[in-house]
């Protein structure tokens, strides 16, 4: 061990800490707003890279169909409830939502051939194909139970994030993406060299991060979706609609976990199977902020990004348990915080 | 009836199987088998007890090692090795319950993915465990030197495994351990306030689980004879999680049929979906995502509880009231009426700048009712939480029979006979009556786990149930033993709420507004049975709102407002006191 290998150590550690503090947000978000654990955040994620590393490769994927398909059933679910409630007049506006955006994703995504995209337009096609798939997961997965308790919402969590990923070996195989470094600059930093993949990583982590910021602190919606959060039921009191805050969240979710997706393939290969690991440490971030500090979880991300790149260094079979026993004295800690009758939970 | 035959058919069903069945079909049985062992825990952890676990595999996983390790390298018989792989995975399942069972709602189920990966990883790269590639020539199980070698011949171990293990959790859920298990789904503090040790039933239901995952690891490692890591990852344990959910969560016929039909639902689509897809990979995955989101949409209950719900012939038969006269359950020695019996000093409770309580002393006697009465938000039900244990003074004392009691837990202090009723109710609502009364009964009886599951508490259940009959017959509810409490009205149940604290046999009853709901004739009724409890030298303190039904009742009235005691006295002067007026009714301008 000298300066140097410690160095890129903590370079790496802090690039994949940037990736999971992103994610660790995410499902504070939904966490927080749904009370939905999202356990397949890590499959908006691998959904990302893998769409975008395919077309890099030159290769569409079929994620547009994806979108296509979703999207049509939740406007089948809208359209019955504005023909229930008698709204006909929104069958228009549904239709442009649910067809006409993804048809148009899709007709994109099959006509033009993906190295005519450049890296702009490849990366744009991705979000436009990612990003709405939080909201649609959101719109009929979720919505309709959503008053159901945590623990039921989590299981048909884990159900979609199972889903998601057999259904992403469907769409890009069982080949790994990976992707050009965005930049191609490099920066001393005395002896050792920051990579522009880790500069990119970490400079537009901290951008979102900072936007995160800005919308839940300044905007009229980032304070609604906090006062949901906060409370439901006073929020829904006070005229904010808990469900479109419920898909606003999966819609900050995704977002995240989309870049999230097209940043981390520049540093590692991406499977179709990535996400759930990915999404899982995500989680440990999460658990370490209590599931609900953001700063806290941000500062456990990169803990468990620095744990995971100098085990991998130190012993490299035992990362991921490394990893996940690291949770152990986290938990021990919360155990000791929780009081000997714990809070209360009573199921339906 | 019904349910019997309905035993009958399956065992001979499953007796004769062998007989008529080809191996394809025997091995496909014996995988569905080792499932139902391993979702049999869940029911009992996740379905009953709330408490969900994605990590089972890794129970499995830790058995299966440790057999197919000691049988191969260490060259030990299987019999010995099943001893030491469940005795390790019960010390295993101790240890991360240790840790992670005190936690709250979510946490748990998400450490439970996260342990159940870390030992998942273990596996693989532990290199005497053979890593990836695993380990073959594992020895099969031999019974008076007859190996198991075939589908067949193992078929009747797995089952005979299955069926016992059905029977003991069914006979542990009508147990008294079993009613302490359920209770934890109505929340702690309800469970608590009647001796249940809520972290101590926790963690028996976890090794209980675990170690019915370690059966089902010996099982399979000895019936495949070889082992690799894969069948124990997370995915396994999510699997066995969703056995549970489409099967039918509350029962354990539903972890037979979860196990079942997700086991060939994953045959025929493993078969299928990659000629269909024309590529090959686990596809069936999107079909067992897709159909549990579909189903949890419609239903929580299950396969299995949705065909009970719709025919209630097959549900349990309620359970059997002793005609016959039982020796009824000792009893608490009676204090001499008029003895002090709770003395509160001066208790204050502060949340942050708040007083819910403020410097607030009064003595209840036994022998008397005292009404604790006064506006909304005067500081009543956190005045009882104080005295139960629910929560701790934040300064003054309370003391039962001259000892100070203040930050004991509440089950600390229904051991010293004090026993209540709660302002909103906190019954089982799909348990029956009777065994919910029973709940209130649970420091009277001694039997455990394991008793229960063997049915060797028969006689001191006989004698709970007799005891609990004989409460609700007092309340008046003595026909609706087996009606399911969340059918009754909300009076009745709060009716069921006092039957439940007088099992406790307490020498003071605390009564939080159970007057609410009841008709005319039934608060006369609650009243008569309260009188006679005080002639009994039963002490109550009586928090209500109807004033008719309490001022006729009481002997003393303490009157609280803003988190103070107001006054204190005899029900006539309390009445006409003028600044009780002015508290309930505004000031007289």
């Amino acid at each position: 061990m000298n300066g140097t290998i410690a160095l890129l150590l903590t370079q790496d550690g802090v690039t994949s800490g940037a990736i999971y503090a992103l994610i660790a947000l995410a499902i504070l978000i939904v966490f927080t707003v749904t009370r939905v654990i999202l356990v397949p955040q890590g499959q908006f994620v691998t959904y990302g890279a893998l769409t975008y590393g395919l077309m890099q490769s030159g290769v569409m994927p079929g994620t547009a169909w994806l979108l296509f398909i979703s999207s049509a059933l939740a406007g089948i679910l809208d359209a019955r409830v504005a023909i229930t409630a008698g709204r006909s007049r929104d069958l228009l506006l549904i239709a442009a939502i649910r067809i006409v955006f993804p048809v148009l994703v899709l007709a994109v995504s099959l006509s033009i051939a993906p190295e005519k995209l450049g890296t702009a337009g490849q990366i744009a096609l991705t979000l436009a194909t990612v990003v709405p798939l939080g909201p649609l997961m959101y719109r009929l997965v979720f919505e309709p139970i959503a008053d159901a308790s945590v623990l039921m919402l989590l299981i048909v969590a884990v159900a979609v994030d199972v889903a998601l990923s057999g259904i992403g070996l469907l769409l890009f195989g069982s080949e790994g993406a990976r992707t050009d470094p965005l930049f191609d600059v490099t920066l001393s930093l005395g002896p050792a060299q920051l990579g522009a993949p880790t500069l990119t990583i970490v400079v537009t982590s901290l951008l979102l991060m900072l936007m995160l910021f800005l919308f839940f602190e300044r905007t009229i919606l980032g304070r609604a979706l906090r006062a949901t959060a906060i409370h439901r039921l006073g929020a829904r009191l006070v005229g904010i609609p808990v469900r479109r805050a419920g898909q606003l969240s999966f819609l900050l979710a995704s977002l995240l976990g989309a870049v999230s997706g097209v940043l981390v393939s520049s540093v590692m290969t991406v499977y179709y199977d990535s996400g759930f690991m990915i999404g899982l440490k995500g989680f440990v971030a999460a658990i370490v902020g209590g599931l609900v500090s953001y700063p806290i979880a941000v500062l456990g991300a990169l803990i468990i990004g620095l744990i995971e790149a100098w085990s991998a260094f130190y012993a490299s079979a035992f990362k991921e348990v490394i990893v996940f026993t690291a949770l152990i004295p986290v938990l021990i800690v919360r155990s000791f915080l929780a009081r000997e009758t714990p809070e209360e939970e009573v199921d339906e | 009836m019904t349910r019997r035959l309905l035993w009958i058919a399956a065992v001979a069903a499953l007796a004769l199987g062998p007989l008529v069945l080809p191996e394809f079909y025997l091995t496909l049985l014996n995988v569905i088998g080792i499932s139902a062992l391993v979702v049999l825990g869940l029911v009992l952890l996740t379905g009953i007890a709330g408490l969900t676990s994605f990590g089972q595999a890794a129970f499995v996983g830790t058995a299966a090692y440790i057999s197919a390790y000691g049988t191969t390298e260490l060259g030990l018989s299987p019999w010995l090795t099943l001893l030491v792989g469940v005795s390790a995975t019960a010390l295993l399942a101790l240890a991360l319950g240790a840790i992670t069972l005190r936690l709250s709602g979510h946490y748990l189920p998400i450490s439970t993915i996260a342990w159940g990966a870390a030992i998942f990883f273990l596996f693989a790269r532990i290199p005497v465990l053979g890593g990836q590639t695993g380990m073959t020539g594992i020895p099969p199980i031999t019974i008076a030197g007859y190996p198991l070698v075939t589908g067949r011949s193992y078929y009747y171990l797995i089952w005979t495994f299955v069926l016992i293990a059905m029977l003991a959790i069914t006979s542990l859920l009508r147990s008294r351990t079993g009613r302490a298990i359920r209770a934890l789904r109505g929340g702690a503090l309800m469970a608590e306030s009647f001796g249940i040790d809520v972290p101590r039933t926790r963690m028996a239901v976890f090794v209980y689980a675990a170690v019915l995952a370690a059966l089902a690891g010996w099982l399979y490692v000895h019936f495949l004879r070889f082992i690799n890591p894969t069948p124990f990852d997370v995915t396994a344990g999510i699997e066995y999680l969703f056995m549970v959910v489409v099967g039918g969560p509350a029962s354990v016929w539903g972890a037979v049929v979860g196990a079942a039909v997700l086991t060939l639902l994953r045959n025929i689509l493993q078969d299928m979906l990659p000629r269909l897809l024309g590529q090959s990979g686990n596809f069936d995955l999107i079909v067992y995502g897709v159909l549990i989101v579909l189903l949890l949409q419609r239903t929580r209950r299950g396969i299995v509880g949705s065909i009970v719900e719709r025919y209630p012939v097959l549900m349990p038969p309620p359970i059997a009231v002793p005609a016959v006269a039982t020796a009824p359950l000792p009893v608490r020695q009676k204090l001499p009426p008029g003895s002090l019996f709770l003395r509160v000093i001066d208790a204050e409770k502060w949340f942050g700048g708040l007083a819910a309580v403020n410097k607030v002393g009064f003595e209840v006697r036994a022998g008397e009712i005292v009404g604790l009465i006064g506006p909304n938000g005067a500081g009543k039900s956190t005045m009882f939480n104080l005295i139960t244990g629910a929560s701790t003074p934040t300064r003054g004392a309370i003391e039962v029979e001259g000892e100070r009691v203040e930050g004991l837990s509440p089950r600390r202090i229904v051991r010293l006979g004090v026993a209540r009723t709660f302002q909103h109710v906190r019954l089982l609502r799909d348990m029956s009556v009777i065994e919910n009364v029973m709940i209130g009964a649970h420091l009277r009886g001694r039997k455990g786990m394991l008793a229960g599951s063997l049915r060797l508490d028969r006689e001191e259940e006989a004698r709970l149930t007799a005891e609990a009959a004989r409460q609700l017959h007092r309340v008046g509810l003595g026909s609706e033993l087996h009606r399911r409490a969340g059918s009754l009205s909300l009076g009745q149940q709060r009716l069921v709420e006092v039957a439940r604290a007088l099992c406790a046999d307490p020498a003071l009853l605390l009564l939080d507004e159970p007057a609410a709901g009841l008709r005319y004739g039934e608060k006369q009724d609650l009243a008569r049975l309260l009188s006679e409890l005080r002639d009994e030298g039963l002490a109550v303190l009586l928090v209500e709102h109807d004033m008719g039904f309490l001022m006729n009742l009481v002997d003393r009235v303490v009157v609280m407002e803003f988190g103070q005691k107001l006054v204190e006295g005899l029900p006539s002067a309390v009445q006409a006191d003028p600044r009780v007026l002015e508290a309930y009714l505004g000031g007289v301008e």
